[in-house]
Parts: structure tokens; sequence; C-alpha cells
């Protein structure tokens, strides 16, 4: 092990704090700021982009009976850490109980989950199998707008 | 060994033991559902402000030579949904000889599509600083053969390269299948030809629906699959001729409470490579490491 290796290395971390701190500071919003409206906006946007044909989707889980229980430990393992732990929204994703996310279709949600909304990110959910979206889709529809 | 470079490596390993045990106290884990390959890349990234800490071994039969174990850390880190940064510590034990550090790694991930597609590529690229005693075999490359580990550590330690490793990873989820495909173009900065390899896996969970109760033996907490890489030249002799290939089974295990075990035996497909490779890993997901950074240079969490 040579000096340049440690010079490298310690380049190499150096680099990856800067950007991370630099990936922190440009893109979170505490709830109630005044970027959280912008948040807001921007995000929720996004349910109208789904094309047609994956809007019209039905989840083929809609009648399973541990459907919505599945999909809940699903998004505690998952998403609660950006959404909050009562879906209510956090310092990295808004609010899942919005009135926007409970009146967008099934399909639209599993497209959000399977295509993230990679610049904003959220990142895509398309390593969990198709039927884990459908339970996922199933507990967020089963929250309300509470 | 050298006094300098003695406390040199001494200090890397301190570094990165803090780095984790850090991560691991300060930080909550996340359950991860993670693809059980050790070779080969699927499209899916870190997810942002995670860190996931990645410990891997390689245990490998060597003949007219000693055995050995080679052995890696990781600590992959998801600054953007759409890239992932990851740096890494390699060394090895050659049995009836000595332990020695390897190298550095620093590899980054891009994911240029933002959204979903039948085949979904990513672009990787990276930069090694290693040794020529450098026995992770964590990639298929050129002519690599058995016979490169035959010399004692004294001496492939001396051999130090700088390399730049390109890859084209395309990647599919079908019916709860992942099919992933590596193309490798990796060029040392000194002057060598390109070098060209592969990489093919397909994986499963054992169960595509999540069960209703929280599990540790449950079936879609278990990933099995398969894996295949080698060689296939340099830019001046493209093809199989003088390469070794391998095929691997692999098996992954995601536990709810973040840390995912990896076990893979691997057998060589010609007699240019190693007969066994045994590989095992354990890593751990934690989430925030993004807001600890930022808590250390004085921001709110």
């Amino acid at each position: 092990m040579k000096p340049s290796s440690v010079r490298f290395f310690l380049g190499a971390v150096g680099l990856t704090v800067l950007a991370a701190a630099a990936n922190t500071c440009s893109n979170t919003y505490g709830a109630g700021s005044a970027e959280a409206q912008w948040f807001r906006s921007d995000v929720y946007a996004e349910l109208a982009k789904v094309p047609e044909k994956d809007r019209n989707r039905v989840n083929p889980l809609e009648n399973d009976p541990q459907g919505v229980a599945a999909g809940q430990i699903l998004f505690q393992d998952h998403c609660s850490e950006c959404h909050g732990d009562d879906a209510k929204g956090a310092r990295k994703g808004p609010s899942l109980r919005a009135s926007e996310v409970q009146r967008a279709t099934p399909g639209t949600l599993f497209w959000v989950l399977t295509n993230g909304v990679v610049r904003r990110k959220m990142p895509s959910w398309s390593k969990l199998p198709e039927p884990q979206r459908w339970q996922l889709v199933r507990y967020l529809k089963s929250l309300g707008t509470n | 060994m050298t006094c300098k470079e003695l406390r040199l490596t001494r200090a890397l390993i301190i570094f990165a033991l803090a780095i984790t045990l850090f991560s691991l106290f300060s930080c909550p884990p996340v359950a991860a559902q993670e693809n059980p390959y050790f070779v080969t890349y699927d499209h899916n990234l870190e997810e942002p402000g995670n860190l996931e800490v990645e410990y891997f071994s390689t245990f490998g039969t060597q003949r007219a030579g000693n055995d050995f174990h080679a052995f890696w850390m990781e600590f992959e880190y998801g600054v953007n949904a759409w890239w992932t940064t990851e740096v890494y510590l390699d060394g090895q034990s050659t049995f009836h000889d000595s332990t020695i550090f390897t190298g550095v790694k620093w590899e980054n991930r891009f994911r240029p599509l933002k959204h979903e597609h039948f085949i979904n590529p990513v672009i990787y690229v990276e930069f090694e600083h290693k040794s020529d005693g450098d026995k992770t075999l964590k990639e298929g490359e050129g002519h690599d053969v058995e016979e490169d580990f035959l010399a004692p550590n004294s001496e492939l330690r001396k051999g130090i390269n700088n390399e730049v490793e390109l890859k084209l990873i395309l990647s599919s989820n079908f019916k709860g299948w992942n099919f992933s495909q590596n193309t490798l173009a990796a060029k040392n900065l000194t002057n060598e030809p390109w070098e060209f390899g592969y990489a093919l896996a397909a994986s499963r969970p054992l169960a595509l629906k999540a069960s209703a109760t929280r599990c540790r033996f449950c079936r879609q907490n278990f990933i099995v699959g398969a894996e295949m890489y080698g060689g296939l030249g340099d830019r001046y002799s493209f093809g199989l001729k003088d390469t070794s290939h391998y095929l691997a089974a692999v098996g992954g295990w995601n536990l709810p409470n973040g840390w995912t075990l990896r076990l893979s035996p691997g057998f060589g497909l010609n007699d240019n490579g190693h007969k066994f490779l045994l590989r095992w890993g354990v890593s751990r997901e934690i989430s925030g490491f993004d807001q600890m950074i930022r808590r250390m240079f004085g921001g709110k969490s």
C-alpha cells in the first residue's frame, strides 16, 4: 500500500462526503416551510403525467384479504422513512393521505411506485415484485385522507 | 511491509471500522431488498440518503499453489435516485503465505433514463488503485487466468495498477425475475490495451407476494438465482481464447432488520479458471446517512 493509495482513498471519500452534503442541502423540505408548497404542487403533479393505459390498470389483488396488512408491512419497511410512519409526509416525502393521492386510481399509484419520480429523489421500486407493489397500493388506498 | 506502509494500512482499516460502527449505531436500519449477485449489477440503485455497508469474502482454490481468502468492504451511498457512489477496500490472505491489503476502488453508477423500461440501462464508471495481489475476482476481465495468482504475495504486491473500468449494465424485471447483463471495458492507465469482460445473471424471490405478518423465514425474503461471468480478451485478441469463465449459484436472505446475507458457490468452466470459488457476504442498509452528515456539518436534521 503506497501513500498515493491513501491520497486517492481520502480524495474519494472527501468527494463522496461533499456530494452527500450537497445532496442533503439541495432538496430537503421541512413540513410547513415555504418550500413545502412547491414540494406539494410539484410532486403531486407527477400523478397527472401517468399514461392513460397505466392509469386504468386494475389492482389484481383488490379482493385479497391480506393485501392491506401485507402492504402496511411493506410500507413500514420501505416507505415510512421518507413519507412518515403514518404516511402524513415527512422531511423527504409528501403526504400520501393527501386528496391528490387518495383520488388517484390504483393504476396511477402502481405506475408511480414502479417508475419513481427519479428527478425528485423518489426511487423506482421496481425491485419489489409486482404483487408486492399492488399490495402497497392496497394499503395506500386504505389510508383515506384523515 | 515497511513501518510506514503498515501505519497507512492500519489507518485505512481503522477509518473503515470507524465509519461502519458510527453508521451502524447512529442511524436506523431499513429492510433491504437486495439481489443476491456478487459480480453482476442490476439496475436498482441505492435509495437516496441511505448507506449500505457490506462485507464480502471469496475463498478460492488454486492449482499448483496455495488456496486463498480474498475479502472486501463496500460503502454504498445513494446520492440521488439516479446516482449511487461506492468506495471499496480490498485485501486477501493466501494460505501458508501472508495477508495483504490490495487496494481501493471508487465506483459510480448512473441511471440515464427517467422511467422504467423493459430493459433498463445503467452507466458504471470505476477507478481502481490496486496491486497485482488483488484476488477478489469481482469481475472477469481480459485474459485473467488462474496462473496469475501463483506468485507469492511479496511479489504480487509490488505491481501497482491504476485502472479505469466502464460497464454498461442492462437489466430487466419480468414476472418476478430479474435478468441482468453487464458488458465491461477496463483500461490500465499505463500502456496496456483495453480489456473486456461480461457477466450475466438471473434471480427470483421464492415468493412474489409479501406475507401479512412480519417474519424472518417467509419465502419472499429469500432470493435465489445464478450468475455467469468471464473475460473476453483485449483489444488485440478479442474473444474467448485464453480467458476464464465461471458459473455460480447465488442465494440471498433479506432480513427485516436491515441485514442481508448472501452465499454463492461457483465453479470454473474451463482450465484457465479456479476450480472452485465460495463467496459469502453480509450487508446492512442504513437509512438517514445523509441526515447524519448534515448534522455533522451543523445543519438541522
